[in-house]
């Protein structure tokens, strides 16, 4: 049973990883105010890279630079567009998701007969043995642990950095922060740059650690997923972690209870992690009231101009 | 040294300049695409854009597809322009689409010609209620719609996956997840005999027009347009924010659900779980390729529909990939979004810098 | 004498103009076209059906032109597909999914003179066909393989739909692995897709998780057959031969030979014999196959997995002898019995008695 324990929690691991890292730099992105709706879009094209360069040079690491490059640029394409170009951007996203999709679907056809080797999980000699401890603490792959401190990191620059307190303070007043001599659309530029970048790890975990094998569309939503799981963290970046945990641990309870000849009802139960963000949403604003600190970016998704 | 600088009124000129020159460099970009996956770019190209206007039965097709495109659209753009966005159309499309297919299905056994008016009364009805969960969170919580409307999209979806798998199932259907096909009173009218083009055209042009007279005539509407070009003087002019809120999403979500109803018992003819084909997404793009124009809306959702029926014929004629057409579509909305930068502000080139 | 010449002159010419105009006919290559679900790279369902058609273009050559369209979703697009196929002159349409059923009667009531063959449906007319495979008979041959290599006496099952045809996998697979193994379990998990490679990997971990040392798939994609390579299981490959993606974990693979069903139906459209018809073969008629046995199976194991299949290919076995009970532990089926297709095993809805488990609803 405790076999079986420790499974399930690495089982929910590994389906929360690809989550947290787009969620995460998507949060970063937010924070800054703008809202990239694109977030699928990015995922997608990272899978795709990083399956074809780890196919051709059969290179963890080398793969992953090149989906975070993939996600980059992608990104850099929505981040010309939305603030050297002051598009809107909700349609602006929606375009990269088409486009991202389109693209990878395009290029990815000569791969959807071969697999690749798994990026694979690094087993600590003596620590990993140890029982439940070590499985859960010592036996996961290099990825999951970076997406941890990518985390931690994003907390530590926004609340702990200079440049990530002008960072929020561009994500809530935008004209503000101009008016006294801050560079919004850099710092908004390089966010952006950065959220597609984590978009692209994120997009390369499935294509290269969960199931190394290419699939059209294969990110299935997680993008959209990433986007409600900011709002449900209430763009706290450790929230991220718990909020990641919920949305794909309710898939593989789910998995587990039909295992036991449990009736779930898949489609209902399968509600319950957006219904659970829109009731975020509400008590987050009933909370506002009390204590103004903690908002949504009040910047989010308006376009910023400097009339000089 | 190139710098941007806001017009004081939009560029008329560039109103008309601005889609052309995005036309021409996504036409340009797809040329590049083709000569990339090596097929005759040309030859593609025709295929694409000019080949479905050349047959009759293509043509039709094409208004089958932009008709609930055009309705959505249509309902959208008037959020948009009061700064409400709805994005979450698919959702209220899927909700309308099954709300009005329950109707249908529980008057089976009945024929008449109330049937159809009330199928489509029902989708409006579900359509603006569940639009309206969004405008209640927004205008009593603050909540923004965006997140709400896009959340509220997958449950809707999931929700239509329950329905087709439970009450809603053809009961002789060997447990298909799909319904009873409609009968006659239930299927909605043919306007082009030996077509498929549907009377959800006409009332998707009839709409167009109305909206396009609503907006530019009446107080509602300009309403509206102030709130979303200038929030502060429309409060100032006694204008409710949450009124606009309301209204936009009530509109967008009805007419949404009426779409919705209209592809179940139109083209389709019963409730399937592939309804969601991604119209209420694709309406987003079609509404900013119109800026947000009622009678623009016909036009860009006619092109958008030449690029579905296009990619089709492009896997059919040079077995180029689906995929085709969603790389096409996503640069298409990119050329149009950039280029409008033309329309709003003009670029000023400073050959000398002040010292 | 002239006269008789002449006449042999003019019998020469229409001989020599008839067989002339027959062979500018033969010439002429017969269109055939294959509507798929899926993307051809999805290396199940739909890849199967592509490397059906290629078969027929391999073995027609120029007598045949083959055109495929991938991916069509099953809502209102499915019909225009078909409609413009029929417009560009193929003369039969091979419509490969369940969900395009309702589309395809409306396209063949459009275009009478174009037959249409869609797979796996219920609903026929004059000038549509439905086909499908007893892969039933494929589930008997991989649950007494089951069976007998089960360590943990744990088979786990991906169920896509609860629809009659995964139904009957399930109660096939899991009556021959009780023949031969008394203590098996099985676990079923339903992943409400025909395709969605991550979840299918998490039901085939979650499983696998649970004691399952046997999967067995009813879904497309190969993420379930790649969890158990990784984690040192077995698993049986579903449409097409998906060794190498498990090469050491795929005991055999049932396989969906569609290509000579292909090839007999253009032929028949090319010498005018197409009739409507309703085909529903299995291992005798050769729609039904298996990849190569695993290296893996003892000789025990083999040679009872190979006097299945003979039996099934010479018709003497039929999965479903009775007795059987139903899971409620009704009476289905009386010793020595065997259901009739319809409409026990075309609309089978029920689990067989021993299944720990309910058919979601």
């Amino acid at each position: 049973m405790n076999e079986l324990f420790v499974q399930i929690i690495l089982g929910i691991s590994i389906a929360s990883v690809p989550l947290i890292f787009a969620a995460t730099g998507e949060l970063l992105v937010e924070r800054s105010g703008v809202l990239n709706l694109g977030v699928e879009g990015m995922m997608i094209v990272g899978a795709i890279t990083g399956f074809v360069v780890q196919f051709h040079f059969d290179n963890a690491l080398l793969s992953l630079a090149a989906a975070i490059i993939a996600g980059m640029s992608i990104a850099a394409i929505f981040a010309f567009l939305t603030q050297i170009m002051l598009t809107n951007q909700v349609a602006t996203g929606l375009a990269l998701t088409l486009f991202g999709l389109g693209v990878s679907a395009f290029w990815g056809r000569a791969y959807s007969k071969v697999t690749v080797d798994r990026v694979d999980a690094i087993n600590v000699p003596g620590l990993s043995d140890l029982p439940i401890v070590g499985p859960l603490v010592f036996s996961y792959d290099p990825l999951f642990y970076l997406s941890i401190l990518m985390v931690i990191l994003v907390w530590y620059f926004l609340n702990r950095t200079k440049k990530g307190l002008i960072l929020r303070a561009i994500g809530d007043n935008h004209d503000a922060a101009h008016a006294i001599g801050h560079k919004v659309v850099r710092y908004r530029f390089i966010a952006i740059l950065f959220g597609g970048a984590m978009a692209g790890i994120g997009g390369a975990y499935l294509s290269l650690v969960q199931v190394p094998i290419w699939v059209e569309g294969m990110t299935a939503g997680r993008g959209w997923i990433s986007l409600a799981l900011v709002v449900f963290a209430s763009w706290q970046p450790f929230k991220v972690i718990v909020g990641a945990i919920i949305f794909g641990g309710i898939t593989i309870l789910q998995l587990h209870a039909q295992g036991f000849g449990v009736n779930v009802d898949a489609q209902y139960l399968s509600m319950l992690p957006y219904l659970m963000t829109i009731f975020v949403l509400v008590t987050l604003r009933i909370r506002i009231k009390s204590n103004t600190n903690r908002v949504m970016p009040s910047c989010l998704g308006k376009i910023f101009h400097s009339t000089q | 040294m190139i710098r941007l600088q806001t017009r004081t009124d939009s560029s008329t000129l560039m109103v008309f300049f601005s889609p052309l020159l995005a036309l021409i460099l996504t036409a340009f970009s797809t040329f590049v695409v083709f000569f990339l996956a090596g097929v005759d770019g040309f030859g593609a190209f025709y295929v694409l854009f000019i080949e479905p206007l050349t047959s009759l039965y293509s043509f039709s097709e094409m208004l089958v597809k932009a008709a609930p495109l055009i309705m959505i659209a249509l309902g959208l753009s008037i959020g948009f322009r009061a700064g409400v966005w709805n994005i979450g159309a698919e959702g209220q499309y899927v909700i309308g689409a099954v709300a009005g297919s329950a109707v249908g299905l529980y008057f089976y056994e009945v024929e008449g010609f109330w049937l159809l008016p009330l199928m489509s009364l029902v989708a409006i009805i579900a359509g603006m209620s569940y639009a309206g969960i969004a405008a209640f969170l927004r205008t009593k919580y603050q909540v923004n719609e965006i997140l709400v409307t896009l959340m509220l999209t997958y449950v809707a979806i999931l929700f239509l996956s329950a329905m087709v798998h439970g009450p809603l199932r053809d009961p002789d259907g060997f447990n298909f997840p799909e319904s009873r096909l409609f009968h006659d009173s239930a299927t909605l009218p043919i306007i082009w005999q030996g077509t498929r083009v549907h009377i959800g055209l006409a009332v998707a042009v009839i709409l167009a027009f109305v909206s396009y007279f609503w907006i530019n005539k009446h107080i509602t509407g300009l309403q509206i347009k102030i709130s979303g070009n200038a929030p502060r003087a429309a409060k100032f002019a006694g204008f409710d924010e949450n009124k606009t809120v309301w209204l936009s999403l009530l509109v967008s979500g009805g007419v949404a659900g009426l779409a919705g109803v209209f592809e179940a018992t139109g083209p389709i003819g019963q409730l399937v779980p592939h309804l969601p084909s991604g119209y209420g997404f694709t309406a987003i793009i079609v509404a900013f390729l119109a800026r947000l124009n009622p009678i623009g809306i016909i036009f860009s959702a006619l092109l958008i529909a030449l690029t579905y029926i296009g990619g089709e014929s492009a896997q059919i004629t040079y077995d180029l990939p689906n995929s085709i057409t969603s790389i096409f579509q996503g640069m298409l909305l990119f050329y149009f979004l950039a280029c409008d930068i033309l329309i709003r502000y003009k670029f000023v080139f400073t050959f000398y810098q002040r010292q | 004498m002239f006269k008789k010449l002449f006449i042999n002159a003019i019998r020469l010419f229409l001989v020599a103009s008839i067989s002339f105009l027959a062979g500018g006919a033969i010439a002429a290559p017969t269109k055939a076209a294959f509507i798929y679900i899926g993307p051809t790279g999805d290396m199940g369902w739909t890849y199967q059906h592509d490397v059906g058609a290629n078969y027929v273009k391999k073995h027609m050559g120029d007598d045949v032109e083959i055109t495929t369209v991938e991916s069509v979703e099953e809502g209102p697009d499915a019909e225009r597909v078909m409609a413009q196929l029929a417009n560009k002159g193929n003369e039969i349409i091979f419509t490969t999914s369940f969900g395009y059923m309702n589309p395809t009667l409306k396209a063949a009531k459009r275009f009478p003179n174009v037959k249409f063959e869609h797979a796996t449906g219920y609903k026929r007319a004059d000038n549509v066909s439905t086909y499908s495979a007893r892969f039933y008979e494929g589930r008997h041959v991989i649950g007494k393989i089951a069976g007998r290599m089960t360590k943990s006496n744990v088979i786990g099952y991906i169920a896509s739909f609860p629809i009659p045809e995964v139904i009957r996998g399930i109660n096939a697979s899991y009556l021959a692995a009780k023949s031969v193994n008394p203590d098996i379990q099985m676990k079923i998990v339903w992943v409400f897709s025909w395709f969605d490679p991550g979840k299918e990997a998490d039901a085939a971990k979650a499983m696998i998780d649970q004691g399952a040392d046997i999967i067995m798939q009813h879904t497309d994609s190969t993420a379930a057959m790649m969890m158990a390579e990784e984690n040192g299981i077995y698993a049986f490959g579903q449409a097409s031969d998906m060794g190498a993606f498990g090469p050491r974990a795929q005991l055999t693979a049932i396989i969906d030979d569609w290509g000579p069903y292909y090839l007999q139906r253009v032929r028949a459209v090319r010498d005018g014999t197409w009739e409507s018809a309703d085909t529903f073969d299995g291992v005798r008629e050769g729609m039904v196959g298996f990849s190569p046995l695993s290296d893996q199976l003892p000789a025990d194991v083999r040679a009872m997995a190979l006097q299945a299949i003979g039996e099934l290919a010479a018709g003497t076995l039929h999965p479903f002898t009775g007795p059987v009970n139903k899971q409620d532990g009704s009476p289905w089926l009386a010793a020595g019995e065997t259901p009739p297709m319809f409409p026990d095993l075309l609309t089978m809805d029920f689990y067989v008695e021993g299944i720990d488990s309910k058919i979601p609803q």
